[in-house]
Parts: structure tokens; sequence; C-alpha cells
């Protein structure tokens, strides 16, 4: 069974552990602006909301690539971006309505989450379990997928 | 079932692995003229900077990729097509039979008609060949015209002053990108590119290309003096290579016509990517958009059309991405705004930072950004998904660097947990 990021924003603090932890992990730096999972802030309504790639099936960045830089991990069901593989055209950032594939001027090429491996450490990180990784099935994702293909 | 599709770019690429997803048996024939394993267009710039090499610009990487998916790829040139006969003819004189046919020979650069232009060491950039002819003749000191600053020609511009030559872009147009950017966003490229050390002329035309002295080539613009130039690069336009397709009967005009299942006016022929007059998502009209995300979800549509599915096109987007030395760009849709919409926007000249938001009613229609990479796409999922913004349209309005927060607020399911809307 495929597990996926389950995203409560109701129980997030904006303690932004999240967002520590996947950068150093990927980045091996503290820096949230290297982070993979991002916490949006409404000041107005003083609530956060914890945000990154849901792993759809439609995958338009791996379709788009136009060098077959992105790839499915088959145990995690991730798409993976190969960053040897990566040109940095970023056409796959403009192609994913998620918003989640974004350009890393650094390394000249673009980063997306890959849940780790399986392990995502963001999960682990989240003291009030607003982020947790659980069967596919549980998480309501399907419907946020299916809302982003839209266009009817 | 024996499918058969002409062109071997992502368009026919992702046709053929499509296909074999949804038929494990049938027939697929991957027709190709290029000598090379598919590859990619978009690639070739990365490669002119040797960033990547010959092979980084294929399409697929694994080993016999296409053999191990029963995909045949074939090296010819389809030279006609017989629809009653449901039949090919090939440059080598064979035929071909096929049950389903997928179009998807691409586009080519046209020509500017200029006195001079037919000589050697004038180049367009659209196949590795022109792609290895040009890196052999750039480099440092190298003196470089190019002419065209549309999108292909600034993706080439970037490539040609990184490999340290002296470049002079000559454009037509008022501005830069003028086909993908407002005149705001078109001269902030322009003053960007200058800063970095490339010349821009633009309102500028080239009228003839002759024998230069000491250079190879004198180009004689319509105004002001002649520019030395030992390597000229064309990119002004291209075109839906339907030529083959004449006497067939098969309808064309820009390019190939289609309906919302990818099926051309032939029976069982079908058209995808830059030789296809596809349905644009904001206009609702027939067009030739010519680029790469078109093309990849046009040859999946068409795919699974042919496989028998009914898989309707709601239209592709217009979109466009730009790495102009370092300033990168974006727009979307009705980037140019529309006679019943309103509009938002946010300038920074000073910082190269630019975003325009284009909106009918409360409703996300196009966008334009200079200087932003994070969470782009978001631009095209609020226009994609037609979601009613509501109040965040005013929020927007006051300050558009709010889209992410408006595209979360907006899209139900998430606000249904947060109790945003
Ligand atoms: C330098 C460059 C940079 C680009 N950068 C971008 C970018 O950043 N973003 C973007 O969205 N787009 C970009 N593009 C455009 C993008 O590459 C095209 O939209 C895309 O390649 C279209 O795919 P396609 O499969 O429709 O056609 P093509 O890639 O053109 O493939 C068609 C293939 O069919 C072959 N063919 C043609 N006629 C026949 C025949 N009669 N018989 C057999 N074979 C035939 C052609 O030789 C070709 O190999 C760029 C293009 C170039 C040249
Ligand atoms: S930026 Fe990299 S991963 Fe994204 S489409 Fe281009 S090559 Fe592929």
């Amino acid at each position: 069974m495929l597990k996926a990021l389950q995203i409560e924003p109701a129980k997030c603090t904006g303690c932004l552990q999240c967002e520590l932890a996947c950068s150093w992990e990927n980045e091996q730096v503290f820096n949230p602006s290297k982070s993979r999972i991002k916490v949006f802030t409404f000041h107005d309504e003083g609530r956060f909301v914890p945000y990154t790639c849901t792993q759809c099936t439609e995958a338009w960045c791996m379709q788009t690539c136009p060098v077959d830089a992105i790839v499915i991990n088959e145990t995690t069901g991730a798409k993976e971006v190969i960053e040897e593989v990566c040109v940095g055209c970023k056409v796959c950032t403009i192609a994913c309505p998620f918003g989640t594939i974004n350009y890393n001027s650094s390394s000249g090429k673009v980063i997306k989450c890959d849940l780790c491996g399986g392990e995502p450490e963001c999960a682990k990180a989240c003291p009030t379990d607003a982020i947790t990784y659980v069967d596919a099935d549980h998480t309501g994702l399907a419907r946020m997928r299916a809302h982003a293909a839209g266009g009817d | 079932m024996d499918h058969v599709i002409i062109g071997a770019g992502p368009a026919g690429v992702v046709a053929a692995e499509t296909l074999r997803k949804l038929d494990k048996s049938a027939g697929i024939t991957l027709i190709g003229d290029e000598p090379e394993p598919p590859y990619s267009r978009m690639a070739l710039p990365y490669y002119l900077v040797q960033q990547i090499p010959e092979e980084g610009t294929y399409l697929r990487k694994t080993r016999d990729y296409f053999g191990h998916r029963k995909i045949n790829l074939v090296q010819d040139r389809v030279t006609s097509v017989l629809p009653d006969e449901h039949t090919l003819r090939l440059d080598s004189g064979e035929t071909m039979r096929y049950d389903k046919l997928l179009i998807a020979t691409g586009s080519r650069p046209v020509s500017p008609p200029i006195p001079g232009i037919e000589q050697e060491g004038i180049h367009t950039c659209w196949t590795l060949d022109d792609g290895r002819a040009i890196a052999a003749s750039t480099g440092p000191g190298a003196k470089i015209v190019l002419m065209g600053a549309g999108f292909i020609g600034c993706i080439i511009l970037e490539a040609l002053a990184k490999s340290g030559a002296d470049l002079i872009v000559v454009e037509m147009e008022d501005r830069m990108v003028p086909r993908m950017m407002n005149a705001t966003a078109g001269n902030m490229i322009k003053q960007w590119c200058i800063g970095k050390g490339v010349h821009v002329l633009t309102s500028t035309r080239v009228m003839a290309i002759e024998p230069g002295d000491g250079h190879r080539f004198k180009v004689i613009l319509d105004q002001g003096v002649p520019l030395d130039a030992d390597l000229i690069v064309s990119a002004t336009g291209v075109r839906s290579n339907i030529g083959f397709l004449e006497g067939s009967g098969i309808q064309t005009e820009t390019g190939v016509l289609i309906d919302r299942n990818m099926r051309t006016s032939a029976v069982d022929v079908y058209a995808a990517g830059d030789v296809a007059e596809g349905i644009d998502f904001s206009t609702g009209d027939y067009s030739v958009q010519a680029i790469q995300p078109t093309a990849t979800e046009h040859g999946l549509l068409a795919a699974k059309n042919m496989a028998g599915l009914d898989a309707r096109h709601k239209g592709s987007i217009n979109m466009n991405v730009l790495d102009t030395l370092g300033l990168i760009s974006s727009s979307f849709g009705l980037w140019m705004g529309t006679d019943k919409g309103d509009s938002a926007e946010q300038v920074n000249p000073a910082r190269y930072q630019y975003l325009n938001l284009q909106f009918e009613e409360d409703v996300l229609v196009g966008a334009t950004t200079l200087g932003l990479t994070l969470h782009v796409g978001v631009l095209r999922g609020l226009i994609q998904t037609r979601v009613r913004l509501g109040k965040w349209k005013e929020r927007l309005k006051a300050d558009p660097s709010r889209i992410m927060e408006a595209y979360l607020a907006c899209t139900q399911p998430v606000s249904i947990n947060t109790g945003l809307f």
C-alpha cells in the first residue's frame, strides 16, 4: 500500500519545524527558503497551511520534462528529480498546477518533495501531527488532486 | 491493431509510450526522419553551452527504451499519406499500412525573405545538426548576430551569450519576446540583457546579408551602421510541417485541423504537437501553440483516443518560462488581458521584479511574471481550475504577490480543512 503525506492545517501552529527538517535533510542547511514543504501564514485569520507536492497521478512535471529527468520511485510512488539529468529548463515549474516544483538558482536545477525515500522528515519533525505519513487512501488527496486537474 | 506515428519528437514519443501502456499487444511504429535517437529540441541550448553531451538531449534515457516496449523505431521520411487506403509512402520507396495514424511532425523555423539569407554560415537553431554547427562557430570573441528576440530567440540568446561570444540581437518589434510579454516586461528584459553586455536593437530590421571584410558577413540594417558577424543565427518564427499532407485531403490551415478528440478530417488520422491546431484553453479557439507542454498534452490525449477511449481535450494553456541570463520570466494564458477584464500589476524596475495578473470577473485568466521562481505553477492552477477568487480578488489587486495564499484559500479541499473560504 502506497503511503502519502496527510496535511491537516487546523493542527498547524506555524512552528516551521517541517521546513527546517526538510531543508536540512535535502540541502544540508537549516533554511526554510530551501525547503520543499512550505507553511503559508494567513495573518488575518491567524492560520497556517503546510503545503507540498501531492505526488499526483497526472504528474504534469514528469509528463512535460524534455529530458526524462523526473521519474517515479516504484517503492514510494514519489516523482523524483534526477539532478544530474535535469538541465534546469524550468518548464516543469510552470506545468505543475500546484506550484510545488521550484527552481533553485544556486544549483540551476529544480527541487520537489521526494518523500525522503519513504521516511519524510517533515512528518517526523511535526510536533502536533499536522503532517503525518499514512496510507494513501485516507488522505482525501484524491479530491484535492482532482480539483487541480479540473478545467471545466 | 497497428498504430503508426509520424514524428519522433515529444508529442510522438509520449503518444507511443501511452499507447503501449493502454494496449499491451498493439503494433506501434514510430517514424522519425532525423538520424539521432528521439531527442528534445528544448535541450539544444544546454547542449550548445556544453552543459550536457548529445545524449543529454535524448527524450528517453534508459537503454533500449523503445525496443523494450516493443515500439518499432523507423528512421525514414513520410512523403505522403493516403487516408482512403490507410497507407503512407516513405522516402525509402516503401509503403506502410496503418489502422490508426498520428501526425506529430512538429514545426520548422521560417526563413525571413532577406537577400543573402541562403548563404552558408547562417543557421537556425532547431536540430541537433544545427546545434553542432553553431557550437563549432561560437565561443569567446566570436561576433554573432542573432535575428529575432522571440521566445526561441531569447532561449538561444542565453546560450550564445554564455559561450562568451560578442552578441548583437536584432528584433523587428519594439521589445523583447513580444508575443509573450507586454511592453513593461519586454523592456525590462531588454534592459537586463543590455546590463549583461548583450547589444539589443529593437524596432530594427535586417535588410540584407552581404559578404564582409575582416568578418564573414556584413549585416545591413534599416537604420544605423552595418554589423560585422562571423556567425548569424536566425530565430524568426516557426511553421508547422504540413507540406507532405498536400493532396491527402487532410484539412490544414496554419497546422493540421483537429477536433477535441485530436481527430483530423480523415478517418483514423489524428494529430498532435507543433503540427496541430489544437484547442486553446483560454480562447476556446484552435491554434498552433508550438510549446513543449502542449506537445506532450496532445500526445497523451491523441494516444488515449487512438486506443479507443473518449478523451476530450479541454484545451491547452499557452505558457512559457524563460531564463534570460539569469532573469526568469513567465507568462500564462491571456497575459495581454481581455476587453471585459481588469488587472493588477506590481513593478519593481530596480530589482527586475514584475507581476501582472489578468482577471475576468473574479477568475484569473492570465499572468506575467519577472523574477519569480517560487510556486509559479499555481498561476496555471488558478487559470485552469477557473476557481472563483471571491474576496481574494480585491486582495490580489492590492497585493498581487499573494497569489499562493489566494490559491490555498480558494481551492476547496484545502479550505474545507482550514475554514479559510
Ligand atoms: C532551441 C529551442 C528551444 C526551445 N525551448 C522551449 C521551451 O523552453 N519551452 C517550450 O515550451 N518549448 C520550447 N521549444 C519548442 C519545443 O521544442 C517544441 O514545441 C516541441 O519540440 C514540439 O514537439 P513535437 O513533437 O510536436 O515536434 P518536434 O519536436 O519538432 O518533433 C517532430 C519530429 O518529426 C520529424 N518529422 C517532420 N516531418 C516528418 C516526416 N514527413 N517524416 C518523418 N518525420 C518527420 C521532425 O524531423 C522531428 O524530429 C524549443 C524549441 C527549440 C528549437
Ligand atoms: S527543469 Fe529539469 S526536471 Fe524540470 S522539465 Fe526541465 S529538465 Fe526536466
